[in-house]
């Protein structure tokens, strides 16, 4: 009763807006407040999470430079799958070249695009490949994904490591299916055959492209 | 304070009445999505008891600031706020356990249990009672999701607690059909959690059916009445 008295229809208004303002400062304060907080710290865990995810294509015993820092940056790169310009990781020991690790697209999965990370030595070898998202069918085409693949002894995508252009011929970077040489699983031919494709231009493109990669001015040796 | 009373009813409420998954039925977006095997329902209803807690903590203090009519962007906001400091927070000083939880944590500021909880009790209650619904609640559907998705891989996959190494490195799922076991695929996707809760309901409501049956041959057992929102 004494609130409809108290405020007219516009004043009533205003006051509702006030309050919705002073808790939208207040909250926004506490986001950013939070955010400055812990910016630090994030960062510093997701360059552990990067090299984490690095250490499984390449062992770091291969490597003695600050890799996260030794980067190029790629244009879009149609070869590899790239629509968005990325970043290429460099691997040095005592200034040589040791490899390039970087990002690839398989745009033909079964359910959309399967993204890799790969690391790929200097005299075009392949060190490691690992799946980093997908959308494959859970249990079915999803065994390229290291962690749910069944095999463990095996897993499906360590078949790629050591794989060259030079020692395995084009027409071998096939699942077994398609005349290659890599193993797949019936009834899951799709997702295989889309990252082994990805693997095999990857491959390609890092032999036409291995030495811009390495002397790229801006990637300090 | 709370009366033991108020507490039991706030906790019959959550884990059994009103249980957000097979009582109100609520947030089944996430549901559908992560229960494919029991340790992500239960990862993500650990996560979402946190968040329900603090959220219906704090619209519970500042409910006598919000005026009625902005009351829901303003829960929204606080909801949104919270959960986001919360995913900070986690990532910055438990980063172990954000990377478990931390997927989780995002699904939850879609959750529209959390939004129910501080509309329907946390605007009404004082912060205590508040804390204790949200926590309570989420209790509710940790035991739901953590069935559910048993339910899911057992049938889907033969195993039993898949997934337990992302949380505890050392141990490994359990399989407890035969390595032969060719897997039944519509178990773990969607349509199969849909089967499989309807299931879940159609108990619940037969327990309650049988409950009420009982309290109606014993002469004047109080009935309780709070509605369902």
């Amino acid at each position: 009763m004494s609130a409809a008295k108290e405020f007219s229809a516009p004043g009533m208004a205003a006051r509702t807006a006030a309050i919705l303002f002073a808790f939208v400062v207040i909250f926004t304060g506490l986001l950013s407040g939070a955010y400055q907080w812990t910016k630090p710290a994030i960062e510093a865990s997701a360059a552990e999470e990067k090299m984490k995810l690095v250490d499984e294509v390449l062992p770091r015993s291969e490597y003695d430079n600050a890799l996260l820092q030794d980067t190029v940056t790629l244009p879009a790169t149609l070869e590899l799958g790239l629509s968005d310009p990325s970043t290429a990781y460099l691997a040095r020991q005592a200034g040589a070249p040791v490899a390039a690790i970087f990002e690839a697209v398989a745009p033909d999965g079964y359910a959309g695009k399967v993204r890799l990370i790969m690391a790929i030595r200097a005299n075009g070898q392949v060190a490691g490949v690992r799946v980093t998202q997908h959308k494959e069918t859970p249990g079915l085409g999803d065994y390229v994904e290291l962690k749910k693949d069944k095999n463990k002894a095996r897993p499906w995508i360590t078949q790629f490591n050591g794989m060259a252009l030079t020692e395995v011929p084009d027409k071998e970077w096939k699942v077994k299916k398609d005349g290659g040489r890599l193993d797949y699983y019936a009834g899951a031919t799709v997702t295989p055959r889309a990252v082994s494709k990805a693997v095999f231009k990857a491959a390609k493109w890092f032999e036409a492209n291995r030495e811009q990669l390495f002397n790229t001015p801006g990637a300090k040796p | 304070m709370i009366s033991r009373d108020e507490f039991n009813t706030i906790a019959w409420n959550g884990v059994w009445k009103q249980n957000t998954s097979i009582g109100q039925i609520l947030g089944l977006c996430p549901l559908l999505a992560v229960t494919t095997n029991a340790v992500n329902g239960i990862m993500l209803s650990l996560a979402t008891i946190l968040v329900m807690a603090i959220a219906n903590f704090a619209v519970a203090s500042l409910r006598n600031f919000i005026p009625h009519e902005i009351r829901i962007p303003v829960f929204i906001l606080i909801v949104a706020a919270l959960v986001t400091v919360v995913d900070l927070l986690f990532n910055a000083n438990l980063h172990e356990l954000y990377l478990v939880l931390g997927i989780f944590i995002p699904l939850i500021v879609t959750n529209c249990i959390v939004l129910a909880r501080v509309e329907a009790f946390a605007a009404k209650n004082p912060p205590l009672q508040s804390t204790f619904d949200g926590i309570f609640m989420g209790v509710g559907m940790l035991w739901t999701l953590g069935v559910l998705g048993a339910m899911r891989e057992f049938i889907g996959n033969g195993t039993i607690l898949g997934g337990i190494d992302m949380v505890f490195p050392s141990l490994q799922p359990i399989q407890l059909l035969p390595e032969s076991y060719p897997g039944f695929l519509l178990a773990l996707l969607p349509p199969g959690a849909f089967i499989l809760l309807g299931c879940m309901i159609a108990w619940k409501n037969w327990m309650d059916a049988k409950a009420a049956e009982r309290a109606r041959l014993k002469p004047p057992a109080p009935v309780a009445t709070a509605g369902c929102h």
